[in-house]
């Protein structure tokens, strides 16, 4: 079955990346009596089957709370975690396409243009790939070796790569990464330790430290979360700049969907290992259709001082439920409040799942509200 | 206003350390009244936590308070001696919610058992009634009261944010400090946490005093809002008009750094430079190297506080006549 089939949108020749059915799984841990008692196995179902396309020069975001498993989505694409199931077809470059010929290695192509699987790719052979997809962490005070100085933090992926053969060689890409991220002038930080800079320049050092080998992709994990909201605006403008610049896409994780807003033009909110809605971002924040995407919006505080007159209403009930024990059917339906409200969903909300529906151009939805049983 | 419950007045936290003397919080004044909410907003190592512990009188070492008074319910709290404090005034008058305090629970004891501690020192229960009250507590802030046998790890993280506001409200104090109480919680939690606080202060009456970098959470409580830069208060009012009509560079730059969701997309602000040293704070006004409307008095002379309309204080030189 051809890749675009398996999916509801479609993967072109633009297309860097996708994923479908994507599952992550983590096994719990057995104690003996579970072994003794014939337990089945359980799985923490982190990423339980998601699908969504990234086309070049896209921001896409995706957003949810703590525990749904978009870091773990993030961490896949790079190859961190076993995949449990499903494809991430990743569109190379040329360059890489010629290392891997170099290496002997032809990686297993699955879509007519050229998009291999990550899935697939051999240990060994992943690294001339992690060389174009790279990470830009979430915590600057604790993603940053404290021994090193700024120039041996930046010098060690030129090492590890082999892109850079001489001591000046690397220190000019150093020096021009520096600059780029606008840590000038550069002379003055390669000597530093980390603790010697505010949070806003750590996080810069690792911007920088993710741009040093010439990326292509960038898998953003809450790069502004661990900031104050007045150095966020900052660094989210860097990162804007630094796409153009450099021709950049990024898979963009944060829990925070009004920065979502500012950098992202597509938009998957998640929910508990499932995207639940995804689609351009003003079309999701401005009309946003499932209950929990609306739960979501609504508990976002404003600036605005005539909210502390009224509470704050958030139709959402109880609370998240264990990656473990996932509710039948829509995983969301206990905490619903459509639910409530419609009772003609009763049993089938709580018996099976929800297709992902198109609901307008550009905007889709998985939720029994908008889908024909 | 209200009857005033909390004055301070020239307050001064500093840390005597190696590398020399932190002036954490440098002359700082305000009031709060009773059942008003003052939200202190400003970025990390502004000095809002250490005004937040000096209130209590918890600075930690090498800190000390080193000057101003602080008067709670007419009685000189700086002056009291310490048993004084601990008995009459800490937890039963003024308490605090601390930053990450969720994380903070002992692993080892029941959340009910810790509840109880309080009101068995403080208030002398039996460990019976003491636990009564805290089944109490816990329904106050929408918990399950079956909770109390229950240990942290079996709570996620807006439970625990709970019980610990429970716990700052055991002894029904007339104001709670609440620093940061919602960091590492998620948007919908922290909106219920908000609720909650909003709620509590509603039917107890009392006063809070909302420590946060988030200037959209001061404007979900706050009556009245205090921006601090750099171990100073450098503009005080109600919400309504700092939030509307904010006069400071740096509020005013504060609030546009915040991404809106339902607004139309404006390009944010954002402030250049790094907070200072406060070892060396710059000359004048602390703010005016990363001030873009400084000018020539900025960095010679500090501004005066001035009241530029009724109850709303500014102190930039913009606004002040030489």
């Amino acid at each position: 079955m051809p890749v675009g089939e398996i999916g509801f949108m479609n993967v072109d020749s633009n297309t860097i990346l996708f994923a479908r059915d994507l599952k992550v799984w983590f096994p719990v841990r057995r104690g003996l009596t579970d072994i003794l008692a014939r337990r089945p196995p359980l799985h923490v179902r982190a990423v339980d089957g998601i699908s969504f396309d990234v086309k070049q020069g896209d921001v896409f975001a995706l957003v949810g709370e703590s525990g749904c498993g978009k870091t773990t989505t993030g961490k896949s694409v790079l190859m961190l975690y076993e995949i449990t199931g499903g494809q991430v077809g990743y569109k190379p470059s040329q360059d890489l396409m010629d290392a891997y010929s170099k290496l002997g290695f032809k990686p297993e192509v699955i879509t007519e243009f050229g998009h291999i699987d990550l899935a697939k790719i051999p240990r060994k052979y992943q690294r001339p790939l992690r060389r174009e997809i790279q990470m830009i962490w979430q915590d600057p005070y604790g993603s940053l070796n404290p021994r090193l100085t700024i120039f041996e933090i930046l010098e060690e992926p030129l090492i590890i790569h082999k892109y850079g053969f001489t001591r000046s060689d690397r220190y000019d890409m150093i020096y021009r990464a520096l600059e780029l991220v606008k840590l000038t002038p550069p002379e003055d930080f390669m000597n530093r330790y980390p603790h010697m800079l505010s949070g806003g320049q750590r996080q810069r050092v690792v911007i920088a430290r993710a741009l040093i080998l010439n990326p292509r992709f960038i898998v953003a994990d809450e790069p502004v979360s661990m900031l104050d909201v007045s150095i966020r605006a900052e660094i989210i403008e860097l990162l804007m700049e630094l796409k153009q610049k450099l021709n950049l896409t990024y898979l963009f994780i944060t829990h925070d969907i009004a920065i979502a807003r500012y950098i992202a033009n597509k938009i998957a909110i998640m929910y508990l290992g499932k995207i639940v809605e995804m689609g351009e971002t003003e079309k999701v924040v401005k009309n946003p259709l499932h209950p929990y995407t609306r739960a979501l919006i609504s508990a976002v505080p404003e600036p605005d001082p005539s909210n502390r007159l009224k509470m704050r209403e958030v139709p959402i009930k109880g609370e998240v439920p264990s990656a473990v024990n996932i509710p039948p059917g829509c995983r969301f339906h206990p905490r619903c409040v459509a639910l409530d409200e419609h009772s003609e969903l009763r049993g089938v909300c709580d018996r099976s799942e929800p297709p992902m529906v198109e609901v307008e151009p550009g905007h889709f939805v998985s939720c029994w509200l908008y889908a024909k049983r | 206003m209200s009857e005033v419950i909390l004055d301070v007045q020239g307050l001064k936290t500093y840390f005597y350390t190696s590398k020399g003397i932190v002036k954490a919080v440098d002359n700082v004044s305000f009031k709060v009244g009773r059942g008003e909410v003052l939200g202190i907003a400003g970025e990390s190592g502004c000095g809002k936590s250490t005004l937040g512990f000096s209130l209590i009188r918890l600075v930690p070492p090498p800190g000390r308070i080193v000057g101003g008074r602080i008067t709670f319910m007419a009685e000189d709290i700086l002056k009291m001696p310490e048993e004084e404090f601990r008995t009459k005034v800490r937890w039963k008058g003024i308490s605090m919610v601390f930053q990450g305090a969720m994380n903070a629970l002992n692993p080892v004891y029941t959340v009910g058992a810790q509840i109880a501690e309080v009101l068995t020192l403080h208030k002398g229960l039996s460990k019976k009634e003491a636990l009564e009250e805290a089944a109490n507590l816990l329904k106050m802030v929408g918990l399950d009261p079956r909770r109390i046998r229950s240990y942290p790890h079996e709570l996620s993280g807006g439970m625990k944010q709970r019980v610990v506001i429970a716990m700052a409200l055991a002894l029904r104090p007339s104001l709670v400090i609440a620093d940061e109480p919602t960091t590492a919680l998620d948007v919908v939690v922290q909106a219920q946490i908000m609720n909650l606080l909003k709620r509590l202060q509603r039917e107890l009456k009392m006063s809070i005093i909302l420590i946060t970098h988030d200037m959209s959470l001061i404007a979900e409580i706050a009556d009245k809002v205090a921006i601090m830069y750099a171990g100073k208060i450098v503009e005080i009012g109600s919400s309504d008009r700092v939030f509307n009509n904010p006069l400071h560079p740096y509020t005013r730059a504060l609030i546009n750094s915040i991404p809106s969701l339902r607004k139309e997309l404006k390009k944010l602000e954002f402030i250049p430079g790094v907070p200072p040293d406060l070892i060396q704070p710059p000359p004048g006004c602390r703010f005016h190297p990363r001030c873009k409307y400084a000018f020539e008095p900025c960095n010679k002379e500090e501004p005066p506080m001035v009241e530029v309309e009724p109850g709303h204080f500014v102190s930039c030189w913009l606004h002040a006549k030489r």
